[in-house]
């Protein structure tokens, strides 16, 4: 189906039936329960799932594929919501073009950043891509919000104002982004028993177009440019005397992962109006890293997975606190009760980056992998289990 | 006037001499083997000729069009192919791509954006491809990851890698370093198979002297940097300064 | 002229921090082979040397002073440090005064200990994986580092002074007839850095096992090859490394008040000046360091930003990029080290 073999179709069908149910499958329990801390669908947070979700792709045909790791990918997020908000500010509050101009512009910064960058590679490449994000965030907090070429409006970040152009504005448009007068903020909660369901516009609009950048990417990964973006990986002496040139099958990757980054930024913008450069701070670049790795570099779904992981659980950790943990050691007694609290305590809350920072490493070191390795392990010894009993067989017959 | 013809080619290291004064002529359809002595520059010479360094002087003609100053994808694509001392092929990779890479590489040129198109859907390749490893006889082999393999194997890949691109020209760097006999042995059938069948030249840089005179048609044999004698095998064996110079040495 | 110089000086400290740090970063390049995204970390480390310390000196026991009382009428709770009771009040005022230059005796040993823990138990391990992972790897190490000190020293910056005597202004160009106002601790930071530079390069130079560890970093490989036990030797570089850039941060902390993010800002910086000084090469460390130390306090000049708005923040990258696409192998860098 769609140009894709069954395994691929079936994986592109889970994330369908994923993104597009996400609503119910990340509100499994009842809206007044205890347990309804656990929920994860509302709108903003499911909108974040996502637009990180597209990021992440992205990164991951650079990075999984080539093997050449950014640290600087950040910077094209953040061009791509500057952009997204101009639009907004300048002509119309719809989305569409707004988004196009982000992946736009995102698209020609990455082809003057990855064409300086990828003259070198390995360190020097990810050092010079940090340079760069790094620059980019100093030009967009300071040097380009001076009184005189107020271009990204500094700290304060780029927003609407009342008094802004919008040339195309009309009565009876929505006053925040919409798609064709579909406000990105309408939303229809749907009440079942004690459950409670949101479906969001904007977040639909974020899914249909994961849905669509992550088909893009299988096509990508399958295709004989995939093929050598591999091949750049695995050997770039052999790809060079095979008559290939790699400098621009990996500009190409760049930009593209570059456009992936925009279309995120541009959407961010698009679910909030707003546009501020921490977006591009190397800290992002890093939590895109994280997340592409954690998920599972190289392979299709891992980014996804990696993405939804760490903001899962950012959301969930950071609103743990010591009275939540009192309630949840309450069985114990009192002097372990205080004593497991007072060990679980810093990696909850504001510690959430310590817990990410220990996960990180230990995947690293332990799970190359990421996620995706770890359910294959996981599924093998499963499956050998099974047949152990079956059989009575100890091993796979070897591959 | 060969296919490659190389001329006065020189080469400097800060104050090392590593060529002088090359030149060589390699005729087309034939078997040239370059030997000498460690450190008679035969590598610094390959590497001029496929664009990995560019010598201070003289010339490099392949085909009547001079190489020098062009990449090595450029050189070839232009028809030069290079098998490595120690195999180079892409060891992430599974049997079967490895082989469609080359295909991809001389239908499309050195770069050509074809991203949503299926590569198994690429039947010309897939074929080619496919036929390739019959060819070198390693078909069961597809699937399997490149670099799980015998080091025999990968010698195999490698030049069927090469032969894919349909080279005028074929490059190999000691390609029997470090092997047993008997693969030893087999890729000189190959190369033998190889030379007779296809339409092909085929220069080589060898130290084990069983393989140049069961291969070579013409024998250059280089030391410190210079020539010192370009003939056939049955004269090289005899001739006294290649003795002195390289031969007198394995023998001892 | 004497405003030309007082930027070059303003530059110096900086640089100084740069230097030290880039020169820690060298060693562990060209010895191991490691690429250390945690080193900033280790600064940062260094720097909250200086905070404990001088919390450890004041920690203080409270005795109520009959004879005071506060503006209640209630009789005033007094704290003294115990090692004002330990020492009689002035030695022990003096001491507490001295806190950040007597962190450096702390600071050796526990950033010795902390590189000694790192390399065995976590870098030794990815030598032989690739520079992605070990950059991933260190970078993990570096935020559980800033997040564990956040934990404890919270989220704000901590003020640090310096001892009193070397509080103030100097007029370094007295001798010479110039008017070049600058502050004290600055000068003895850069004197300090000089000292720590100089007796890095004299270790590497003049010892034995300076000797060896040179060798490796041009030859890894052949020095092993000669039974000489290069990684107990690594290990130890590592360890010194990480001291580096720990006195750096202890010494540091007067300057600019320590904050869990400090290694991290510090970190890019450094990698920048690594690449523009050549990796690998220890005096192009320490040449770029300085070098692009001044050139910042230059371009943070009113004249500077006034014309090009924000180009102290830039110009570091500026240069870093520039340097890079004409010298690759950046200033001093010598071929085939690190390069790929």
């Amino acid at each position: 189906m769609l140009g894709l073999n069954n395994k691929d179709t079936k994986l592109l069908i889970v994330v369908a039936v994923l993104t597009l149910l996400a609503p119910f499958i990340l509100n499994p329990f009842p809206a007044g329960s205890a347990m309804a801390q656990f929920n994860a669908g509302y709108p903003d947070l499911m909108q974040r799932f996502v637009i990180f979700g597209i990021f992440a792709i992205g990164f991951n045909i650079l990075f999984g594929l080539t093997g050449y790791l950014s640290f600087g990918h950040a910077a094209f997020l953040g061009i791509g919501s500057y952009a997204a908000v101009w639009i907004f500010k300048l002509f119309t509050y719809n989305v569409v073009p707004a988004i196009a101009l982000a992946v736009i512009m995102a698209g020609l910064f990455s082809v003057i950043i990855g064409y300086v960058s990828l003259r070198r590679s390995g360190i020097y490449f990810s050092i010079l891509t940090l340079a760069f994000a790094q620059m980019s965030f100093a030009l967009a907090y300071s040097v380009l919000s001076n009184p005189k070429f107020n271009l990204t409006n500094g700290e304060t970040g780029l927003q609407v104002y009342a008094d802004d152009l919008q040339m195309f504005h009309r009565e009876g448009l929505p006053d925040l982004p919409h798609l064709f007068g579909l406000s990105m903020r309408s939303t229809y909660n749907l009440d079942i028993g004690a459950w409670s369901f949101s479906f969001n516009a904007g977040y639909y609009l974020c899914a249909v177009v994961l849905m669509l950048v992550f088909y893009l990417s299988i096509r990508i990964f399958r295709s004989p440019f995939g093929l050598m973006l591999r091949a750049i990986k695995s050997n770039q002496t052999r790809m060079s005397y095979t008559g290939l040139n790699p400098r621009p099958h990996t500009l190409a990757a760049f930009v593209i992962s570059g456009m992936y980054a925009g279309l995120a930024g541009g959407l961010m913008a698009a679910m909030d109006p707003l546009a501020g450069a921490e977006r591009m701070q190397w800290t992002a670049s890093g939590e895109v890293v994280l997340m592409t790795i954690l998920g599972g570099t190289g392979t299709l779904i891992g980014p996804v997975l990696g993405a939804g992981f760490i903001k899962y659980f950012e959301n969930i950790f950071s609103k743990i606190n010591d009275s939540i943990l009192h309630e949840w050691f309450a069985f114990l007694p009192d002097g372990l009760e205080n004593f497991m609290v007072f060990i679980v305590h810093p990696f909850v809350g504001k510690g959430w980056h310590l817990t990410l920072g220990i996960l990180f490493m230990l995947v690293v070191i332990f799970l190359p992998g990421g996620l995706v390795e770890g359910g294959q392990r996981i599924g093998k010894w499963i499956k050998n289990r099974g047949k152990a009993k079956d059989s009575g067989a100890t091993t796979e017959p070897a591959e | 006037m060969g296919i490659l013809e190389v001329k006065d080619v020189g080469k400097r290291f800060g104050g090392l001499q590593a060529l002088g004064d090359v030149n060589l002529s390699v005729k087309e359809n034939s078997v040239h083997a370059i030997i000498g002595p460690n450190g008679a520059g035969k590598s610094t010479l390959l590497n001029c000729l496929v664009g990995k360094l560019i010598p201070d002087t003289g010339s490099v003609m392949f085909d009547g069009q001079s190489v020098l100053g062009r990449s090595p994808h450029e050189i070839n694509q232009m028809g030069i192919s290079r098998v490595f001392q120690t195999p180079e092929i892409f060891g992430d990779l599974s049997v079967m791509e490895n082989m469609m890479i080359p295909c991809f590489a001389k239908r499309d040129g050195s770069f050509r954006m074809r991203a949503i198109e299926n590569t198994m859907r690429e039947k010309d390749v897939v074929e080619k491809a496919e036929a390739m490893l019959v060819d070198m006889n390693m078909a069961d082999k597809r699937h399997m990851n490149a670099a799980s393999m015998s080091r025999g194997d990968k010698r195999r890949l490698e030049i069927g890698m090469c032969l894919a691109q349909e080279p005028r020209l074929l490059l190999l760097d000691e390609p029997t370093a470090g092997m047993a006999r008997a693969d030893t042995n087999n890729t000189i059938d190959l190369l033998k198979q190889i030379s007779d069948e296809r339409d092909i030249t085929i220069a080589i840089i060898e130290h084990d002297m069983h393989v140049v005179f069961s291969l070579a048609q013409r024998i250059t044999v280089l030391a410190q940097g210079t020539p010192l004698v370009e003939d056939d095998p049955e004269n090289i064996k005899g001739h006294p300064k290649v003795r002195e110079a390289y031969l007198g040495e394995t023998a001892a | 002229m004497d405003g030309l110089i007082l930027q070059i000086l303003n530059g110096l400290d900086k640089g100084s921090a740069y230097a030290l740090i880039a020169l820690g970063l060298t060693l562990i390049f060209g010895t191991l082979g490691v690429v250390n995204f945690a080193h900033g970390a280790l600064f940062m480390i260094g720097a909250f040397c200086a905070v404990t310390i001088s919390k450890i000196l004041n920690i203080s026991y409270e005795v109520i002073d009959p004879n005071q009382t506060d503006f209640l009428g209630n009789p005033l709770k007094v704290k003294t440090p115990y090692v004002e009771s330990w020492f009689g009040p002035e030695m022990g005022a003096s001491i507490i005064d001295w806190s950040v230059p007597l962190a450096i005796l702390l600071t050796i040993p526990v950033m010795m200990l902390i590189g000694l823990i790192m390399e065995r138990g976590l870098i030794k391990h990815f030598y032989n994986r690739e520079h992605a992972d070990q950059i991933l790897v260190t970078f993990g190490l570096a935020i559980v580092l800033q997040e564990i000190i956040k934990y404890y020293f919270g989220a704000n910056p901590i003020q640090t002074p310096p001892p009193e005597a070397l509080q103030g202004v100097a007029n370094v160009g007295a001798a010479i007839g110039m008017d070049l106002p600058y502050p004290i601790w600055r000068i003895v930071y850069f004197c300090f850095s000089l000292g720590i530079i100089g007796a890095v390069f004299a270790f590497l130079q003049f010892t034995t096992f300076g000797m060896v560890v040179r060798a490796g970093m041009a030859d890894r490989e052949t020095v092993g090859l000669l039974g000489i036990n290069i990684d107990r030797r690594f290990t130890i570089m590592f360890a010194i490394a990480a001291a580096v850039a720990g006195l750096a941060g202890v010494m540091y902390a007067p300057i600019n008040p320590p904050n869990y993010h400090m290694g991290m800002d510090f970190l890019v910086l450094s990698f920048v000046v690594v690449v523009v000084g050549g990796m690998g090469s220890l005096p192009g460390a320490v040449l770029a360091g300085f070098m692009l130390g001044i050139l910042e306090s230059f371009a943070s000049t009113t004249w500077a930003t006034t014309t090009l708005p924000g180009i102290n923040q830039i110009i570091i990258y500026l240069v870093a990029i520039i340097v890079l696409l004409t010298r690759p192998r950046g200033l001093m860098g010598r071929k085939g080290v690190m390069e790929e």
